[in-house]
């Protein structure tokens, strides 16, 4: 049974969001996602500046089997990547919700972040993918 | 729900993620892939390979019907046990499988074929083999699990009968023999030393536990495609098909071209094709930049465009590998198309990596 902590949001793609105490958030992919993929052996993280929108890719995690967008679950502009991914992108399997982190940015609309599921919906959502 | 091998409930067991090959229901890891691949490179791991057709031809003239069927000359085979790597061709020279034939006795060889094409090559073979009264049997009964690494052959060896050890661990490299109701074979597809173990199905868990048991980790099919992409060698259906030839497959010295007199299915084109030059070449890659090579991947060169057909990040060389089919006169430095952006790769002479060292840099 894969890790879905009870403080973030979720969303459908396996992306997670975390607000942090200055407003920004924080973005990575889920336990579930993480171990579906395998051994990531390449991340790939926005540059700070860049605007995205809710649903636009804006990562890209590879794995030794296959390359996979991650999509912004809500639109901003980016404050910061993970740099240190570049050279350890295992960080993603070993700490999805920590130092796996991908990027983070400042939200244009608090509203994009109520539309997200909480972890209940998110486990209910892994449960009905899997069935 | 697809085909399953007698080990299927075992690899559900040890919490394999299982995934569709060609039909089947395999596992591709049991956990970490990387780790896997490690395990074979530096120590011993094995793979659950019965997905694979292992098929008996029996009868006194199957060494000439072998020699018409193959490109690859069995007249080479002539101790007990010995192997061979061949192609099965059209008449066009379009490769139709790629397989590894022993010889038995006189009167009996068995060959090993791909899992993806057992229907239509069982059906080439029958096909040809009326003339020559050969009987085709399928072993189904028998169950394969490739042993390998540079452990893997001391560690298997516990865990057989006794009075087979001696035996089995003297076989030289490309023999097999019978060890009991075992058929063991010092091949593989890792480039590393090893076994691949044909076992009566019956037995296939219990021998995959003791080999457990003996310290040799379960690998899956993952692994088993890093291991074989680092050691250059081809898989079928992404780096060769039936639209594709052996001389742009690098797969040229497995052509037995003399004795000329020889006629085997696809010589008359092959040796046009040989005549006039192979147009296209499959080459090593090895990418420059951070990155994965993956198939059909467009390579660009000022030869021409060619693409890749398996690519893959090598854990060995902690960069990404791959083989592509590019134009003849492709010289040592190419671009790959890498979602819309061209990254330097350099051409390099396949393997990449062989009983765990690496052969570039």
């Amino acid at each position: 049974m894969s890790n879905i902590p009870k403080d973030l949001r979720y969303t459908k793609s396996h992306e997670w969001v975390r607000t942090l105490a200055n407003g920004t958030v924080e973005i990575g992919i889920s336990d579930h996602a993480q171990h579906a993929l395998g051994d990531l052996v390449f991340v790939e993280v926005p540059e700070a500046g860049r605007v995205v929108a809710a649903g636009d890719g804006c990562a890209v995690v590879e794995s030794v089997k296959a390359a996979s967008d991650v999509y912004s679950p809500v639109s901003g502009a980016v404050t910061e990547g993970n740099g240190a991914l570049a050279d350890a992108p295992e960080l993603v399997n070993q700490d999805p919700y920590g130092d796996g982190w991908l990027m983070r940015l400042r939200p244009q609309s608090a509203a994009d972040l109520a539309g997200l599921m909480d972890a209940d919906a998110y486990s209910k959502h892994l449960e009905s993918e899997a069935s | 729900m697809g085909l399953r091998t007698p080990l299927y409930a075992r690899h559900v067991e040890l919490g394999a993620r299982i995934v569709d090959f060609g039909g089947w229901d395999m596992p591709v890891n049991y956990g970490s892939q990387i780790e896997e691949h490690h395990a074979v490179r530096r120590d011993a791991g094995m793979f659950d390979v019965s997905h694979m057709c292992v098929v008996d031809l029996k009868g006194p003239r199957v060494r000439g019907f072998l020699r018409y069927l193959l490109a690859n000359d069995v007249a080479r085979l002539q101790a007990p046990g010995k192997a061979l790597y061949s192609c099965m061709l059209r008449e066009d020279a379009g490769i139709l499988d790629d397989l590894i034939v022993y010889f038995m006795t006189e009167s009996w060889f068995r060959m090993v074929v791909n899992a993806g094409t057992r229907d239509k090559d069982l059906a080439w073979i029958r096909k040809h083999a009326a003339a020559f009264d050969i009987e085709v049997t399928e072993r189904k009964d028998l169950a394969m699990i490739a042993l390998q690494g540079p452990n893997a052959r001391a560690k298997a060896a516990t865990q057989i009968g006794a009075g087979h050890r001696a035996a089995a661990l003297a076989l030289g490299a490309f023999v097999g023999a019978e060890c009991g109701d075992l058929f063991i074979a010092r091949t593989g597809y890792t480039g590393e030393d090893g076994w691949e173990v044909m076992v009566p199905a019956t037995r296939a868990v219990a021998m995959w536990n003791s080999w457990s048991e003996a310290g040799i980790k379960p690998c899956g099919l993952g692994a088993r495609d890093t291991l074989r992409l680092e050691a250059g060698m081809n898989l079928y259906g992404s780096d060769m098909n039936e639209s594709t030839h052996p001389l742009e497959s690098g797969l040229g010295w497995t052509i037995a071209w003399e004795p000329a007199e020889r006629d085997f299915i696809g010589r008359a084109a092959l040796e046009k094709t040989r005549a006039q030059g192979s147009a296209r070449k499959l080459v090593g890659l090895l990418l420059e930049e951070r990155g994965v090579l993956r198939s059909h991947q467009k390579v660009v060169s000022a030869s021409g465009e060619g693409e890749v057909t398996s690519g893959t990040f090598s854990p060995t060389l902690e960069r990404s590998v791959g083989l592509a089919r590019v134009p003849a006169r492709t010289g040592a430095e190419v671009q790959v198309d890498i979602r819309g952006k061209l990254l330097a790769a350099r051409v390099v002479k396949p393997p990449f990596v062989r009983n765990g060292r690496p052969l570039v840099s």
